[in-house]
């Protein structure tokens, strides 16, 4: 699915991603957890294409393709989703008005027809009823208004809706309390299939409680540093972050 | 990867050419340019008028030569040379059209080319519209009117109200804007060629929205529209109003006026979209819009005027609203989009004179390239306006690091009950939003259109449904090409 090389990125002068290598599979789940600093938020952007980082090095191939080249557009078209951590705002455009005007861009890249308003509508009762969002809220501006919960579910309904091949949730639990983050988790299960990906970012195991990952990777320093199961997570929720520096300065 | 920004749009923007930039051969009835008492004389007997309209016409003429060009708008322009420009062009026809298929085919085609040949008007509003066409300055087509007249409604170019209905015409025109008013009205009523008039008459509900598409056609044809609706007691009337100009390298002016009046219990809602040549990318050429636009409401009564603005070189026009009856209501709600170096000086004034008057505006000012964009206006409360309300909101969105955006909101209060809101945002467009509709797969350019029609959204909601499409279309065609 997406096969990630040596990726060095910066942001204006600061260098964040100093070789980061990370290989996921169709039909994988996989959580990428770490401090604070450590890159996490700048591996999704760059993955999504925000011109504010500039990649320096290294290779992302995504099912095939060299991701890097594409524009944003461009790999949201060929199934890359990015569930923002903080999800903005538009006032005026409804959700479903923005969310028509995606899947049409989506179709129309792959040379299909527009979608019917009929079977628009039938998708956003189904999908709109997996993350437990009010139909009324599908109506309502982009995110304008909407309570952190509501947003969250927002980003997940979006991604049900585009039916993305990988997906990255970038600290998608940070703000939820424990009902949100198991329908957003339940939403996200209930999406997997053998042929998508998940990335899930978050700095808490919480999450992980819900969304069962195949693999977790602990990232830091802009480096993956360490991969285990899920049993990973749990260590590090039981002991932070400071024994895995204790074992990089062990080895060094 | 495409590096593309505002920046570039803004290049874009400034690069994209008038779409409607075309003129069409039609030989022209002219009279010769400059503007005297002969003129003025020759237009009245062209249009075979009466004696009183001469008159009329003659004393505005006086007045307009003891007035002076106005300079107190944000707007910098070469004043136009009045001696300079032909009051009066009219298509040669031998008769006046019966039904479509006797319109010239050449006329059809230009109408075509504006995409509002009547075809697509009829299929795009299922034949609810009725159109008014005023080509140059003399009307060639009047539909609808048999379904019209069976209401008592009369919806007819100004000529022929004046032929027709001079009673009508006598008793109204003048009443809302006098000749006095200021140098481009007084200007309008000397040498006016033609326009509109409507008249609903008592109690009665027009069934259908009323539609006039203008548009310059001559070059170096000044064009002096005059429109004039009078809604009779307690009766409705939606009315449209759609502008589009062929490209021109020298300034067209066009001071047109608009009056309304809504007596006693009724409701005017008076639509604008206008998209007249704005000049090409370095400020050349385009058309001076300098308009006068104003209602009167008696008791009970309404007037709502929206409009949106996108073209002309500079632009004047303040549609006001005189709430001179208790209990009535203005509303003014726009969108003005400003371009390359486009000026737009634009807003209302809303006169409270009768108790319980309320009043509503709500601007949005677009500016892209080096354009400035102003809001002005003016709320007075006067002091027999007991409980008299205002809102205002006024916002400003920016695209670009070198276009303005300014507004200048007046108030006027004389009486201690009433109560005055005013709110006001400048924001620029942002990267944020357009990341996030990329991030879904939407293009920069339709992200953008999403964007500034959300902005709009408020406005554009008061459109009727087939005229807000087309706003919208005009919109994006004011953003076409953004994407390299």
């Amino acid at each position: 699915m997406i096969k990630i090389e040596n990726l060095h990125a910066r942001v204006e002068e600061k260098e964040i991603l100093k070789g980061l290598n990370l290989t996921v599979n169709a039909g994988e789940i996989h959580a990428i957890m770490g401090p604070n600093g450590a890159g996490k938020s700048t591996l999704a952007s760059v993955l999504a294409g925000r011109e504010d980082f500039e990649v320096t090095e290294g290779s992302v191939d995504f099912d095939g393709e060299d991701l890097l080249e594409m524009d944003t557009e461009e790999r949201a078209r060929e199934g890359l989703f990015l569930a923002f951590q903080y999800p903005v705002e538009i006032p005026g455009v409804s959700n479903v008005n923005f969310l028509r005007t995606a899947i049409n861009e989506i179709r129309e890249h792959k040379g299909e027809d527009p979608i019917s308003a009929k079977d628009f509508m039938a998708m956003v009762r189904e999908k709109s009823a997996l993350v437990e969002l009010d139909a009324k809220l599908a109506s309502r501006s982009v995110n304008e208004g909407f309570s952190g919960g509501e947003k969250k579910r927002n980003e997940i309904f979006q991604m049900a809706m585009l039916n993305p091949k990988l997906s990255i949730l970038d600290e998608t639990d940070s703000g939820l309390d424990i009902d949100a983050l198991r329908i957003v988790a339940n939403g996200v299960n209930k999406l997997k299939t053998k042929n998508n990906a998940t990335i899930v970012i978050t700095h808490y195991q919480r999450l992980l409680d819900y969304i069962v990952p195949d693999f977790v990777h602990v990232l830091f320093d802009g480096k993956i540093v360490k991969t285990g199961g899920k049993e990973l997570a749990l260590e590090l929720e039981e002991k932070g972050y400071d024994w895995i520096k204790e074992e990089l300065a062990a080895a060094h | 990867m495409s590096n593309y920004t505002e920046d570039q749009l803004a290049k874009d923007l400034e690069s994209q050419e008038y779409k409607f930039g075309f003129t069409s051969n039609f030989e022209s009835d002219k009279a010769p340019k400059g503007l005297n008492e002969d003129i003025i004389r020759f237009i009245s007997a062209k249009k075979e008028e009466p004696e009183w309209l001469l008159n009329h016409r003659l004393e505005a003429f006086a007045v307009w030569k003891s007035l002076v060009e106005p300079e107190w708008a944000h707007v910098q322009y070469t004043k136009p040379d009045f001696q300079d420009i032909t009051y009066y062009a009219a298509p040669k026809q031998s008769k006046k059209y019966e039904s479509w298929d006797d319109v010239d085919p050449e006329m059809k085609e230009t109408m075509k080319k504006l995409g509002i040949s009547l075809d697509e008007q009829q299929r795009l509003t299922g034949t609810n519209v009725a159109v008014d066409f005023v080509m140059d300055s003399v009307s060639v087509a009047t539909s609808f009117k048999a379904k019209l007249n069976e209401l008592g409604i009369i919806f007819c170019s100004f000529s022929e109200a004046v032929q027709d209905h001079p009673e009508l015409v006598r008793a109204h025109m003048g009443t809302v804007v006098p000749t006095t008013d200021n140098f481009y009205a007084a200007l309008n009523s000397a040498v006016f060629t033609d326009g509109s008039f409507c008249y609903i008459p008592k109690g009665v509900r027009c069934p259908m929205e009323l539609s006039t598409y203008f548009r310059i056609n001559e070059g170096g044809t000044g064009q002096f529209e005059r429109t004039l609706v009078v809604a009779d007691e307690g009766s409705y009337v939606s009315y449209l109003e759609g502008c589009t100009a062929p490209q021109r390298d020298e300034n067209q002016l066009h001071a047109a006026v608009v009056e309304l009046i809504a007596k006693d219990g009724a409701e005017i809602k008076y639509s604008t979209v206008q998209n007249w040549y704005p000049g090409d990318k370095d400020g050349k050429g385009g058309i001076f819009n300098f308009v006068t636009k104003r209602g009167i409401c008696g008791t009970n009564s309404k007037i709502s005027w929206t409009q949106v603005e996108t073209g002309s070189a500079v632009t004047w026009k303040y549609p006001s609203c005189i709430l001179k009856g208790d209990n009535s209501i203005g509303e003014f709600y726009s969108v003005a989009v400003t371009n390359n170096y486009q000026q737009a000086d634009t807003g209302t004034k809303m006169i409270h004179l009768g108790k319980n008057t309320k009043s509503t505006i709500i601007s949005k000012g677009i500016s892209a390239g080096k354009s400035h964009n102003s809001y002005r206006g003016l709320v007075q409360i006067h002091k027999n306006a007991s409980n008299a309300r205002n809102f205002s909101q006024c916002d400003s969105l920016l695209m670009t690091d070198e276009c303005g955006a300014h507004t200048f909101p007046y108030i006027e209060c004389k009486n201690s009950s009433a109560k005055i809101e005013h709110e006001a945002t400048t924001s620029k467009i942002g990267e944020d939003q357009i990341f996030y509709c990329k991030q879904r797969g939407i293009s920069e350019e339709k992200a953008i259109g999403l964007i500034v029609n959300g902005y709009c959204k408020e406005v554009l909601n008061q459109l009727p449904m087939e005229f807000a499409v087309e706003a919208q279309k005009l919109l994006s065609i004011s953003l076409e090409g953004s994407v390299g």
